[in-house]
């Protein structure tokens, strides 16, 4: 490297050396940069073109009219007021939160009941961490065909078993609460390993010598697990609740190719009744079967706005655990 | 003694309760195995058939015939193996820059590249869609591939990771040497991060493999599609009630992914637990 190479004096505190010095130097000097600068510029020419960009052109097209085609014109804050009275969204915003609900935590408790059998299981360790993990690098569409067979009224195995132990058959794929936990199973089936094998790696830091005092004490598995385990994991439990929030509260893949084939008049319908269509589908099919491209956007803010919200209580959970 | 018959009747329970955790888990494959060599009509009987039939030839059969199944596949594998050397390539270098460097507005840089971590996708979604179809891209597989070269997870788990196993000396005695950033960038930094890289790597893969709402989007001409859309044009309205064939097509589009899991499992799993730990 010759002249005023990257950052030639790597390690010494370059920063405030360049702060002393007249500011034509300082211009020479963050130049002398370039390559440090050229080498990181791809993410943020990306980032500019099909992230900051996108994001600033989806507030404006917000408080637009817009089908793609046609021009523009001013909506104001109209379309955002229609949000707020509109039953469709609200139903999408509430069906989104049941299933979160209904996956999410069953999903985590039996999570973290898994990671403590396998932490103290020695043998067969890594098959049964490998079968559990299988299920979550599956692609969502091809779970999402399997499971509409599985739920399927005609022919699925739910009903069969249904039938064979003499209980009525459930149209699961037509009614309210069927088409819910129905992608609420298929959510919890996908995304149980992961999280075991995330509290597995948690429940390895915490220290034996808690768990031999409790032995000593004479206290049972189930006393140690809520009284020992459920604590120490607090922020790791916490993670996950995060992880699974911002996930959950945004899913689409599921839903839409579990009841792809039950609404003839939309993919994105999620089924009879709109019972299974979450935000992020009626985002969907607002913007791409309707055209319209303003009120999407404004839906799409409305979704971030709830997310943001989730997050941010997630977030204080999570840092008043660490006081 | 009794406490000794009480520890081998508990890890007996436990065992127990690990595989029957074990089953729920690989039922579904088995069930897609079983319902994939079976025929429509058979598919449609009560009792249910448990066990494997012989009609997979046919049903692959009619699957080749309804969607162009190793053309939508060939597709996936461009972007899968573009997206995931475009993104080792771009990630590695910009966090070799941000473990390893000091420059003026490192810090504003790095602190911009956490918060787009945060900026939901729907939000990207109509105006990408808008400039892919200025630029022209859409319907083209370059709509998946360019937006996706670079991103800030890969960084950000590539900073961690180098900044723990690139010591400094070594980035010293290499400067000393006469390397410049392009041979301490190849011969130093990648070199002992090769570990990492494989995580990075197969885990772009998969995730480009499996992706699917941005492709259902773009790819508007349903004949040039990825593997996940023409999936799921199998189950939707206008596709079929085979559901044999169906069933066979979500099988086969398993396995190459399947392949590179086995492959890379043990990695994949120690790397995702690490980071949540972390």
């Amino acid at each position: 490297m010759t002249g005023i190479g990257a950052a030639p004096t790597l390690g010494a505190p370059a920063d405030d050396g360049v702060r002393s010095v007249p500011a034509r130097a300082k211009a020479r000097s963050v130049l002398g940069y370039w390559r440090l600068y050229l080498a990181i510029s791809p993410f943020y020419l990306l980032f500019l073109c099909f992230g900051l960009i996108p994001v600033g052109f989806s507030l404006y097209l917000s408080f637009h009219r817009w089908d793609g085609l046609g021009s523009m014109e001013y909506a104001g804050l109209s379309q955002y007021r229609y949000l707020l009275s509109d039953a469709q969204f609200w139903n999408s915003l509430t069906n989104t939160l049941i299933i979160w609900a209904i996956a999410t935590l069953p999903m985590l408790f039996i999570a973290l009941v898994t990671a403590v059998m396998l932490n103290s299981a020695v043998r067969f360790k890594n098959f049964y961490r490998f079968a559990y993990f299988l299920p979550n690098v599956t692609s969502v569409v091809a779970v999402a065909i399997i499971f509409t067979s599985i739920f399927s009224t005609n022919f699925g195995l739910a009903n069969a078993v249904l039938q064979g132990l003499g209980l009525d058959q459930v149209a699961w794929l037509n009614t309210d609460w069927g088409i819910k936990i129905s992608i609420a199973v298929l959510m919890t089936w996908q995304w149980t390993g992961y999280n075991a094998l995330i509290f597995l790696a948690g429940l390895q830091t915490i220290p034996s010598e808690l768990y031999e005092a409790a032995r000593v004490d004479g206290a049972g598995p189930v006393h140690t697990f809520f009284r020992i385990t459920v604590p120490m994991m607090r922020p790791i439990i916490l993670f996950t609740l995060v992880v699974s929030t911002v996930t959950g509260l945004q899913s689409f893949t599921e839903p839409q190719v579990l009841l792809a084939n039950t609404n003839n008049t939309s993919t994105f319908a999620g089924g009879p009744g709109n019972s299974g269509q979450t935000m992020v589908l009626y985002f969907f099919q607002q913007s791409f079967d309707n055209n319209d491209f303003g009120y999407g956007a404004a839906i799409a803010w409305g979704i971030f706005l709830v997310v943001a919200i989730f997050s941010i209580v997630n977030w204080r959970l999570v840092q008043r655990g660490e006081k | 003694m009794k406490g000794m018959k009480g520890t081998r009747a508990r890890g007996l329970t436990l065992h127990i309760s690990l595989i029957a955790g074990v089953l729920g888990s690989l039922f579904p494959f088995y069930w897609t195995i079983v319902m994939s060599t079976h025929s429509s009509a058979e598919i449609f009987q009560y009792p249910p058939k448990l066990l494997p039939g012989s009609h997979f030839d046919e049903n692959v059969h009619h699957l080749f015939q309804k969607i162009d199944f190793f053309g939508s596949m060939f597709n996936t594998l461009v972007v899968a193996v573009s997206v995931t050397f475009l993104v080792l390539f771009f990630d590695s270098l910009a966090a070799f820059v941000f473990a390893k460097f000091h420059f003026p507005g490192r810090r504003a840089l790095f602190v911009i590249m956490m918060g787009i971590f945060m900026v939901p996708a729907q939000l990207q979604a109509i105006p990408q869609f808008v400039i892919m179809a200025k630029l022209g891209w859409i319907g083209s597989l370059t709509s998946l591939v360019i937006p996706a070269a670079a991103n800030a997870f890969g960084i950000f788990w590539m900073r961690q990771y180098m900044k723990g196993s690139i010591h400094d000396e070594l980035m010293d005695s290499s400067r000393l040497d006469g390397c410049g950033f392009l041979r301490q960038y190849w011969h130093v930094a990648l070199p002992v991060v090769r570990p990492g890289l494989a995580f990075l790597g197969i885990f772009t893969f998969m995730a480009q493999w499996n992706d699917y709402a941005w492709p259902l989007i773009a790819l508007i001409n349903p004949d040039h599609v990825t593997l996940q859309v023409a999936l799921s044009q199998l189950n939707s309205v206008n596709g079929t009630t085979d559901y044999g064939m169906v069933m066979a097509g979500a099988l086969l589009a398993l396995i190459p992914l399947l392949v590179v899991f086995f492959i890379g499992a043990r990695q994949i799993m120690a790397d995702l637990a690490k980071g949540a730990i972390r």
